[in-house]
């Protein structure tokens, strides 16, 4: 490489503009491969991006940190993103309303239920405690989850893994599960989504209906609030 | 649209700041969630005052459609993070398969159960069998 371009490379590669638009640049090509399956869920976007990026950094041995510089801006939408969860909630807040016992029986099932499936099967794989402590808030935000995990003495970046790996598992997951047993509420279908898999699901919840999306983000929030409360009495009681 | 931006910033804010302040096991952007459909509520009722109050972006649906272009894109907002995930393969390395099996698994068990008992407790409150589309 001549010296030229190495000093413009050095340049670049240290400013946010590069990895913003890489990150960019990445989602367009996914979305535009995802609309081109017909969103198939195995074409998930986030997935997709993903290793696009992963790619370029690989390829270029940029580390992750120097990438992240960048995509902070991005990442920093999630916040705001979440606010504006608020509108789809209040444009349909008459049908939220009439599923009102529906969502809290669900959201207690499903926040109790999938606890004491990942305690139990962490157990059964003999998994160290440090992990199966990570492990137990993953299917919540983020954010959240990696706050339950600090608290407990878990590895809040180990947690911040699992969550992302959940949310894609679970937006793959949801559409040809919920065929597959036949479920055509939209409100069900969206309300298991943002509850198993948070944003990722939520997401995955919009692209299939509005009505799902709106249902998703509420099963997300509450399921934050709920598993925070329940995390440390499951570890408490299965472990 | 930047009213429209500084109204969504100023509710996950406050939202943050009660979470922190009370040490809430709610993130403060859920709060600021329900802040945002409190104003609505406000700004929507009949004889408000806000309408005339507020900038116009708030109210003509300016604010509406930023929420929209926000929402239409959120699969974009968990890439930064999701790469974080190749950066620490590493560290699932070790447990890769074991945690692989758990996350499946659990994720499908939680999908479920959830969407198993929603259908079921509807059922139950609307009285009757079939599903409703919507």
């Amino acid at each position: 490489m001549v010296e030229g371009d190495f000093s413009l490379w050095v340049y670049l590669a240290r400013t946010p503009l590069l990895w913003l638009t890489v990150t960019l640049t990445a989602y367009v090509a996914a979305d535009r491969i995802a609309a081109a399956t017909g969103r198939h869920p195995l074409a998930n976007p986030v997935l997709l991006s993903v290793v696009f990026v992963a790619a370029v950094l690989f390829a270029t041995g940029t580390p992750y940190p120097t990438y992240f510089e960048g995509a902070q801006f991005v990442h920093f939408l999630l916040g705001p993103a979440t606010v504006v969860l608020a509108f789809p909630l209040y444009e349909r807040r008459a049908t939220v309303m009439r599923a009102l016992l529906p969502m809290l029986a669900a959201l207690a099932a499903g926040a109790g239920m999938t606890l004491i499936c990942v305690i139990a099967l962490a157990r059964l794989f003999a998994v160290p405690q440090p992990v199966v402590v990570s492990l137990a808030p993953k299917s919540v935000t983020s954010g959240v989850a990696m706050g339950i995990a600090a608290t407990l003495g878990g590895d809040p970046t180990l947690t911040a893994i699992l969550v992302i790996l959940t949310g894609i598992i679970g937006a793959i997951l949801v559409t040809p599960m919920m065929q597959a047993l036949g479920i055509t509420d939209m409100r069900a279908r969206g309300f298991a989504a943002g509850l198993a898999a948070h944003g990722i699901g939520t997401a995955r919840a919009f692209q299939v209906s509005e009505v799902a999306g709106t249902f998703a983000g509420i099963a997300m929030g509450l399921n934050a609030f709920l598993t925070a409360i329940l995390a440390p009495l499951a570890l408490h009681l299965l472990t | 649209m930047i009213a429209s931006l500084a109204l969504i910033l100023l509710a996950q804010l406050v939202g943050e700041a009660l979470a922190r302040g009370f040490g809430l096991p709610v993130p403060g952007p859920v709060i600021g969630m329900g802040l945002m459909v409190g104003f609505l509520f406000l700004r929507d009722a009949r004889r408000s005052p806000l309408p005339r109050l507020l900038p116009a972006p708030l109210t003509d649906g300016t604010l509406e459609a930023m929420a929209k272009g926000l929402l239409v894109n959120l699969s974009l907002l968990f890439v930064p993070a999701g790469v974080g995930v190749v950066g620490r393969l590493d560290l699932i390395r070790t447990q890769g398969l074991k945690l692989a099996v758990i996350l499946l698994v659990s994720t499908a068990v939680s999908l479920l159960t959830t969407v198993l008992v929603f259908r079921g407790v509807m059922r139950l409150v609307e009285g009757r069998g079939p599903d409703r589309d919507s």
